[in-house]
């Protein structure tokens, strides 16, 4: 097993992968946290922004508007991260195993 | 007056309290509700029945053998974080203030996502059963296995008495069920499911309730939408023409002011989450971090959207329940408090038989979340300590029995204190749950993952400064020193201590760390490595294909 860890360790792909993994949740992560708080320090510091309706013709305002959007692009970017696992991380990380297991074995 | 009521509102979606319900007008006493709950009751105590009878190892009884897929988990964390506060509790708020019950909406999503990109696969992927099995496996197992137990257990325990206070009074309302008939009834159903279905019954009986939710709230709405023609537009106008706060209910301002209040009760209501030991439980229940990953889609998704008909039915509330004579009791007010707002509307739009299958939807959603808070507690006490740190050879049959014994005896517990607090404002024990999770678990977990240089020292450190400074911050501040104690003024002015707690806790592990120069710090950071492979590739996981 020790060696397993080692082979993957050494292996630039794994590290590649990490790399690439951890790249993009921290990028949607400060996307999250960024809309997130901005939302929050415009209500905490400038409501008035947030006090505008849409349009002439509407009473919804910026602010619920905003907010809404806020959950919406936070569900969207779970699918966004959901999918590029999906796509490709789970497979590179199968063949990563299994190549360090095939060497380990010969 | 006014003002006592409003600062008692701006804690109750994260617990339930009904105030003005201490002489309770019962709102529903037909036999509608009670057949829908009696319903609900046979089927849950049919799948305890099913469950128990394949419930024989720690691994059944801790993850349901690992075998929830990542829709069903999705669902029933969703279920988990949709508790009859947060449904009541936000839409009463809504129709209290408007736009400012957004931010507890907004604030309780916008976690998820962090908690999908930077926990769920690596927690899987690391732990066994607990979170606490995570954060162990390179550090010093006997004390960070207490911490993270005590960690968890005062989060568990302070939001296990705030949703039994709160589900005995809100019973009461609903039902005008006596108190304490109503928590001893809620006290004795969720024994029974865990102790004898342990997670697999404690799962479905969540995700039943969550369907059910769903259901019922999107029902809601429809019938809502309906009225005004399908015009968001004018249900706002409704709404805006009701309300005694006019169009200023579309803005923020109604309810905090302050602005560190308010950034401090939305890290609470973001970090928090990431630090709630039932639900960090639940990513151990799937075979693999893949459905990890796909249980926290499929429950920021279904989040999102009860969230979105929480806002909904706030508003459909203000446009439609405001002012109607069948819906106040003799003073004025809405039988029941603001926190029944979304029951009234349920009349309103769907008539007695949706007032009926709403009410019991609300006895089910907390049977349901008072289940998995309780079978996360005896989690830590026989899997944290029992059998990781006093008796470390235990066999399997001796763990479960140790769990079940955990089961009856935080029971009775939280029904004691539950009892004991009746008349009691515990709006600062989910607050404090909240705070605990946001700053003891939520820095463990993610230094303990994503930091090398972390140190058992470091982290004891951390997470003691973090849970004195929330509960110093929570006793000192406006809800204990003030409304509790009854002194004038309170020491610390604010409500929600988690962003100061947070910094706290992270400050202290970092700097402890850093100095720590002891050779079992070496060893710890040079265990980082083979964590992190494991982290990343799930190889060596507990659940994982044998190799």
């Amino acid at each position: 097993m020790e060696e397993l860890y080692r082979r993957i360790d050494a292996d630039p792909e794994f590290h590649a992968l990490s790399r690439r993994r951890s790249r993009l949740s921290w990028a949607l992560t400060a996307v999250v946290a960024l809309s997130f708080y901005s939302w929050i320090f415009v209500i905490a510091f400038k409501p008035a922004w947030f006090t505008q309706t849409l349009g002439p013709e509407t009473v919804i305002t910026v602010g619920v508007a905003a907010g809404i959007g806020v959950i919406v692009l936070a569900v969207t970017l779970t699918g966004v991260y959901i999918w590029q696992a999906n796509q490709h991380f789970d497979a590179q990380n199968r063949k990563i195993v299994a190549h360090a297991k095939n060497e380990h074995q010969t | 007056m006014p003002k006592m009521n409003i600062r008692l509102s701006a804690a109750l979606p994260l617990t339930l309290l009904a105030p003005t319900a201490t002489a309770a007008t019962p709102v529903n006493t037909s036999g509608i509700a009670i057949s829908f709950f009696l319903l609900f009751v046979c089927t849950t105590l049919g799948i305890t029945w099913w469950a128990a009878r394949r419930t024989m190892t720690t691994r059944d009884f801790y993850a349901a053998g690992g075998n929830i897929t990542g829709f069903q988990n999705g669902l029933a964390i969703a279920g988990d974080f949709m508790s009859a506060a947060s449904f009541l509790g936000v839409s009463g708020l809504i129709f209290g203030f408007g736009f400012d019950g957004l931010i507890y909406a907004v604030g309780g999503l916008a976690g998820w996502p962090m908690v999908l990109f930077l926990l769920s696969e690596r927690l899987k992927n690391l732990g066994k059963y607990t979170f606490a099995d995570a954060v162990s496996l390179r550090l010093a197992a006997t004390p960070i296995r207490c911490l993270a137990a005590s960690g968890s257990l005062v989060a568990v325990v302070l939001y296990l008495i705030g949703q039994m206070v709160g589900a005995g009074k809100l019973i009461e309302v609903l039902f005008g069920l006596n108190y304490s008939i109503a928590v001893g009834a809620v006290g004795v159903l969720m024994i029974v499911y865990v102790c004898f279905g342990g997670m697999i019954a404690t799962t479905w009986v969540q995700i039943i309730k969550a369907v059910l939710l769903l259901s019922g709230a999107t029902l809601v709405t429809f019938l809502v939408l309906q009225r005004f023609g399908f015009s968001f537009d004018a249900l706002f106008r409704a709404a805006i023409a009701e309300h005694p706060r006019q169009d200023t209910i579309m803005a923020p301002g109604g309810l905090v002011h302050d602005p560190l209040s308010i950034i401090s009760l939305a890290t609470a209501t973001m970090f928090g989450t990431a630090g709630l030991p039932h639900i960090l439980m639940r990513f151990f229940t799937v075979p693999d971090a893949r459905e990890a990953r796909r249980s926290v889609f499929f429950a920021s998704a279904f989040i999102g959207y009860f969230y979105l008909l929480t806002f909904i039915i706030g508003f459909g509330a203000i446009a439609l329940v405001t002012g109607k004579p069948d819906f106040l009791d003799a003073a004025g007010k809405l039988i029941g408090g603001d926190n029944m707002a979304a029951i009234h509307l349920a009349r309103a739009a769907g008539g007695e038989l949706l007032l009926g299958f709403m009410s019991a939807v609300c006895f089910a959603t907390i049977l349901a979340v008072v289940s998995g808070l309780t079978l996360s507690g005896a989690s830590a006490i026989s899997h944290d300590l029992y059998a990781n740190v006093f008796r470390p050879g235990a066999s399997e049959q001796e763990v479960v029995r140790v769990s079940r014994i955990s089961t009856i005896v935080l029971g009775l517990i939280s029904v004691g204190l539950a009892l004991l607090f009746e008349s009691q404002n515990v709006a600062y024990m989910v607050l404090l749950a909240f705070a605990v999770g946001a700053s003891v678990n939520f820095p463990l977990l993610f230094l303990a993952m994503y930091w090398s240089r972390l140190t058992t020292t470091g982290a004891l450190t951390g997470g003691v400064a973090g849970l004195l400074t929330a509960v110093g911050c929570i006793v000192l501040g406006p809800t204990v020193w003030v409304e509790v104690l009854g002194n004038a003024e309170p020491i610390v002015p604010y409500k929600y201590p988690a962003l100061f707690a947070m910094v706290v806790s992270f400050t202290g592990s970092i700097v402890v760390s850093l100095l720590d120069r002891s050779p079992r710090a070496a060893r710890e950071r040079a265990a980082f490595r083979h964590q992190y492979i494991r982290s990343q590739t799930g190889l060596g996981s507990e659940g994982a294909t044998p190799h």
